[in-house]
């Protein structure tokens, strides 16, 4: 019998081309390379001085997301809402797509979203793959049970020139998520919770497998807000082995296989699970039927403290700094604190089951006044099965904003922004200084919290909604 | 990648946890389409006051700040996004080197692909280089080793591969070209086709 090996392994083990020795790393084979216009010009400027090509436009998927403004764009002059600089990437990302033979899908697709949004609607993200973009947040994929990581600039030139990266191979810390979540905790909750318990660096050289009784339960845009935070652990990349949830997911995707395929694939997919008897580097184990919605108080994702409890306390000068930063005391609970803004969207939380869950917390009841919440789907497909069910006017009627598809006010580079000094309630993924805006406080939250902050007017406990 | 084998200058120290890229090197400043240039950008938020008047309190506005190219930062420097414009940032603002007790991974890849020698020592060197800003120092990338003036010396390791390409400013791409016979193989033998 062969050893036993973890998910991990297998899709590791499927990917390498030439082995890794002790003076040099793996030549490791990427199925699917994601790109979007911020990270990507300076690679295509490589190419083009290097005379090369890409190597399998059929593996590269290109969008925009980062840069775009979530305001209606028809012309040059709407991108302009973002700033001129990021109105040029979008253009330059055109503009390569066309040189080197790419799909974009861009404006007029109907298909344009965040890179991590797409890959899974789609039916691009699939069980087994290697899945690459230059932004942090790919181990969204990892849900699928693809192995899926960041990489920067000069990788993306890797990848489109030689569909391949050097890596060595990372070591795997199993988090079993055991027992049955509470009602009114969500999947946003429980990964701020781990991130809570083994800190910002705690996944560090690893790849995370996500397992355990409170996993499986997940539908998978919950298991995809669970890996998307992987890296807010300092993991390379967060996996879960796919199953029957997934399969249907998958099923009729456009990407997707069909036919007779479709049957061939879904027989190789079972076989992606950690065997009976695999270790990993490291375990740890959290009891789902302990937690409760979670809120972060400082200034990274792992300063965080369920939404009732009292901020904690510390002499660390880089936590005093924190929580001068976020104007919050050590003792108060988080719901003291008044909200300036709102928003629900980005890569971890810009799904359908999020709109609607947002929705469902808004339906017949105003946000608070003063408060501005801003609704952005992920994509411009969310977007369109949003409208279809008339969650957008739900939104509208509360009194928040229903924008076009994009990052939006995760990341603040494309006109949507909070002021210095506003405290916001986001469903991203990082409430790092200045993410939002210069100045601007932001306290991470699932879709459900941010609504009910909405409303109350402070960070507020979703579960009375429940 | 120009050659990297030793590196001699002062270090400044940024004793801060958990310096994410976004501190380094905030979005606003992403919409770039070149990699020139970056090191204006650099740390700005904690340079600059919001009325854009210069914050003399931060460390890399003192005077004796001037000219170190050796960056000693708290556990976990660059955690956060993927954006290779940290390092780029950190290059052209004249940095060399960083030195913490951990580097998050993707910051320390791109960093080590650019050049920027990302170095990780253990916890009771990292407490003496934090109680010592300002020291001169010198980082043999050969034998991996910190000298500083009093002759104290750190060992510290270094993927074999990284070493080879900073030493011999390898590049990668370059590197990765030459095994497209093995990828072709790959490609053509694969059991499944993405």
């Amino acid at each position: 019998m062969s050893t036993p090996t973890t998910l991990f392994e297998k899709v590791w083990s499927d990917h390498v081309v030439v082995e890794e020795t002790a003076d040099t790393p793996a030549v490791f084979y990427i199925d699917l390379h994601i790109i979007h216009e911020v990270t990507t010009p300076q690679a295509f400027a490589v190419l083009r001085e290097n005379k090369l090509r890409v190597r399998r436009p059929d593996l590269t998927l290109p969008t925009l997301d980062h840069s775009t403004p979530t305001t209606p764009v028809s012309t040059f002059k709407d991108l302009l809402v973002a700033g001129e600089g990021a109105a040029k990437q979008v253009q330059q990302m055109e503009q390569n797509c066309e040189e080197f033979g790419l799909d974009l899908l861009g404006y007029g697709s109907g298909r344009r979203g965040i890179v991590h949004v797409i890959g899974p609607e789609l039916g691009a993200t699939q069980p087994g793959k290697t899945i690459v973009c230059g932004d942090s947040h790919t181990s969204t994929h990892g849900a699928f049970g693809a192995l899926a990581f960041g990489i920067g600039t000069t990788e993306v030139g890797h990848v489109l020139a030689t569909q391949c990266l050097l890596q060595r191979k990372p070591k795997t810390l199993a988090i079993n998520i055991e027992g049955q979540l509470p009602s009114g905790v969500s999947a946003k909750d429980v990964i701020l919770a781990v991130i809570g318990e083994i800190g910002v660096d705690g996944g560090t050289g690893h790849v995370i497998e996500y397992r355990g009784d409170a996993i499986t339960a997940l539908d998978m845009e919950a298991r995809m807000t669970i890996c998307n935070m992987s890296i807010e652990a300092g993991a390379r990349a967060g996996m879960i082995a796919p199953d029957e949830t997934t399969f249907a997911y998958l099923e009729g995707r456009e990407r997707s296989p069909k036919g007779a395929d479709w049957d061939v694939a879904v027989e190789r997919w079972r076989e992606l699970r950690t065997d009976d008897g695999a270790s990993f580097d490291k375990t740890v184990t959290i009891n789902a039927n302990e937690l409760t919605p979670m809120v972060t108080f400082g200034t990274n994702p792992g300063m965080v403290v369920g939404v009732e409890d009292a901020v904690p306390e510390s002499d660390d000068a880089s936590f005093r700094k924190a929580l001068d930063y976020m104007q919050v005391e050590s003792g108060r609970p988080m719901t003291e604190n008044a909200v300036d803004v709102v928003f629900v969207g980005s890569c971890t939380n810009g799904r359908i089951s999020d709109i609607a869950e947002a929705a469902r917390v808004l339906e017949g009841r105003k946000i608070a006044d003063g408060v501005r919440m801003l609704v952005v789907p992920g994509s411009e497909l969310v977007k369109a099965e949003a409208e279809a069910r008339g969650l957008d006017k739900i939104i509208v009627a509360a009194g928040a904003e229903w924008r076009e598809a994009g990052c939006s006010m995760c990341i603040g580079m494309n006109g949507d922004i909070a002021q210095p000094g506003q405290l916001t309630v986001s469903t991203s993924n990082r409430n790092f200084e200045g993410r939002q805006g210069v100045g601007a406080r932001t306290v991470l939250a699932s879709p459900a919290t941010a609504a009910a902050s909405a409303i109350a007017g402070r960070v507020a406990d979703p579960r009375i909604y429940s | 990648m120009k050659p990297v084998t030793r590196i001699r200058s002062r270090t400044v120290v940024l004793p801060t946890r958990d310096i994410d890229t976004d501190q380094i090197i905030a979005a606003r400043f992403l919409t770039t389409t070149s990699r020139a240039g970056l090191g204006k950008h650099a740390f700005y938020d904690l340079r600059f006051n919001k009325d854009g008047t210069e914050n003399p309190d931060f460390v890399l506005n003192k005077p004796e700040a001037s000219g170190c190219g050796v960056l000693v930062a708290g556990n976990n420097f660059g955690c956060g996004s993927s954006r290779e414009h940290a390092p780029w940032a950190l290059l052209d603002y004249g940095f060399e080197a960083i030195i913490s007790t951990e580097i998050a991974d993707i910051f320390r890849n791109n960093a080590l692909k650019n050049g920027l020698v990302a170095i990780v020592v253990d916890e009771e060197s990292h407490q003496w280089f934090l109680d010592n800003p300002g020291v001169e120092l010198t980082i043999d990338i050969e034998t991996m080793t910190i000298t500083a003036g009093d002759g104290r010396a750190t060992a510290f390791s270094l993927d074999g591969f990284a070493r080879h390409c900073l030493i011999e400013g390898v590049d990668q791409l370059g590197f990765l070209q030459q095994q497209q016979d093995a990828i072709n193989r790959f490609e053509e033998n694969r059991s499944w086709k993405p």
